[in-house]
């Protein structure tokens, strides 16, 4: 297993970048027909979905390729079960059904409207803070990371003074190329820690999410699921939106015309949300599916038992999904993307990710209308080797 | 055109209510309701929108 230090060149292909891009192999392979071999970060082989058609084929279709092969990462403590108790994005229908139904009330289209103005008010508040200590200052730590780490803690419930904590956890959980049995401590230690904030739910329920299960469904939802999807809210709520906003902002600060539009037209926001959704696609491939009989993708012929995975950046720049696709327009509809998944296990947290972004990059251009990166372009630290992709850290002055 | 959604096949993602507010909303459970079964003009390209982006496959129109 590689050592953080020497990153990129051993990622396997469909996790690694050329800074906003899918590196240029990608491109080759999506237009070659039949379906590339690749190895995922624990030595697995598996095949590699690269077109959109082919993407939304494989995504969409979860009793053909399901979520729940995947092997564990051993956690002290616990079981391969209990592990997967609760962890959406490990259960097939109809487990998958009955949980995800529980939870799709706390994240309705209204419910996420009504949190605008607190959402505001957290990206102000950060503002603020940036605006009085002057410049230069570091976008990651000072506003990408802790706004939507804000948003998702009083969303849940969970005391925001524990967040260097977590933070630390998530990275790590999400770092793929650290040993596995790291890992799984930090995994083990998570769960201690969501185990006694839901214990706490149950003895006196809140008003926040975790408060609202127990009290709606506490009836069906087991301790043990309810941490599950608490662990999984927590951190799928913020590293993911963290570093879009991160990645968002560079890539609109090197272009600037696209930069003044969501600046200066309100109604810029929501359609270049949905492009740089498109063009950053974030999260570099879900979850690994499996095959659960013999069949065919891409002309290619798949046995039952393997494993597939699918690059969303490398759907979400065919040509079949938009003109151009290798150019950042913040000005086109771009919404049928695959950055935020696609099928059942489509992102839950959508409309609240969508929200938070298309308050902070507006209110972050007009804050700072001069804003621009404060090292050159070529020293920017790209994050690669983690589920999500982003910047480390962005030093911007304005 | 004329708009149909299988409720039992929606996952609750609530894009067609982003791409078209005047056709479709969302019930308590973030299940989808449409709210106009034949939309016109503007609001009939918002529709085709919508369906095009729902990731569950529970939507279908036809012209
Ligand atoms: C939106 C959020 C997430 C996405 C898109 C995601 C996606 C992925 C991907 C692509 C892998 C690689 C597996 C492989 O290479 O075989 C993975 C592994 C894993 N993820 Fe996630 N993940 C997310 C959130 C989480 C959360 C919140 C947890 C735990 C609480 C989690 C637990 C794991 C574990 C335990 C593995 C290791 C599986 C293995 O290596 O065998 N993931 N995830
Ligand atoms: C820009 C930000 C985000 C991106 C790019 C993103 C991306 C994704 C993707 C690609 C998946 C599907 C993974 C797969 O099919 O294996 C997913 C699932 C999920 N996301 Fe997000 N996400 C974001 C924000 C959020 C937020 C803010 C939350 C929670 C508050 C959240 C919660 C979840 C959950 C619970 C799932 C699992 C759904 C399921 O399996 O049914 N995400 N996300
Ligand atoms: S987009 Fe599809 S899955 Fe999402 S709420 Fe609408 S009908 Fe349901």
């Amino acid at each position: 297993m590689a050592s953080p230090s020497t990153e990129t060149p051993a990622l396997p292909l469909h996790m690694r970048r050329e800074r906003f891009d899918p590196p240029a192999e990608m491109r080759e392979i999506r237009e070659q027909p039949g379906l590339a071999r690749v190895t995922t970060p624990i030595g697995r082989p598996a095949w590699l979905v690269t077109r959109y058609e082919d993407a939304r084929e494989v995504l969409g279709d979860a009793a053909r390729f399901s979520s729940a092969g995947l092997p564990v990462i051993p956690v002290p403590g616990t079981t391969p079960e209990e592990q997967r108790s609760g962890n959406l994005l490990m259960l097939d229908p109809p487990e998958h059904t009955r949980l995800r139904r529980l939870l799709t009330g706390e994240f309705t289209v209204k419910r996420i409207r009504r949190l605008q103005p607190r959402i505001a008010e957290i990206v102000d508040s950060h503002l603020d803070a940036m605006e009085q200590a002057g410049p230069p200052a570091d976008l990651v730590p000072d506003f990408a990371l802790p706004v939507p780490s804000l948003v998702i803690c009083e969303l849940l419930g969970v005391p925001y003074s524990d967040r260097a904590e977590f933070h630390r956890r998530a990275a790590k959980q999400l770092d793929l190329t650290r040993p596995l049995e790291e890992r799984g401590m930090v995994a083990a230690q998570s769960r201690a820690y969501m185990a006694e904030l839901v214990d706490r739910a149950f003895a006196a329920p809140g008003d926040d999410m975790l408060g609202m299960l127990v009290r709606e469904h506490g009836d069906t939802l087991t301790r043990t699921e309810l941490i599950g999807v608490a662990s999984l809210l927590l951190i799928a709520g913020h590293e993911t939106t963290a570093n879009m906003l991160a990645i968002g902002t560079l890539a609109l600060l090197r272009h600037p015309e696209q930069a003044a539009l969501v600046r200066d037209d309100p109604n810029a926001a929501a359609p270049a949300v949905e492009e740089l959704m498109r063009f950053l696609s974030v999260v570099h491939t879900g979850v690994p599916r499996t095959a659960t009989a013999a069949t065919r993708v891409g002309d290619q012929d798949i046995e039952a038992g393997d494993v597939l995975v699918v690059s969303l950046p490398a759907a979400d720049r065919d040509r079949a999904l938009v003109e151009d696709p290798d150019q950042l327009d913040v000005g086109r509809a771009a919404s049928h993307h695959v950055a935020f998944g696609h099928g059942v296990h489509h992102c839950l947290g959508a409309p609240l990710a969508r929200m938070e972004m298309a308050t902070a990059f507006p209110a972050l251009l007009r804050r700072f209308p001069t804003l621009a990166p404060a090292i050159p372009f070529s020293d920017v630290d790209f994050r690669s080797a983690s589920v999500v992709y982003g910047l480390r850290s962005l030093p911007v002055t304005w | 055109m004329k708009i149909k959604a299988d409720r039992d096949v929606c996952i609750g993602a609530g894009n067609c209510v982003l791409a078209a507010e005047n056709v479709f909303d969302q019930d308590d459970d973030a299940i989808v309701v449409v709210l106009e079964e034949s939309p016109e003009g503007k609001d009939a390209d918002a529709a085709r929108n919508a369906v095009g982006s729902c990731p569950s496959g529970a939507l279908s129109l036809e012209e």
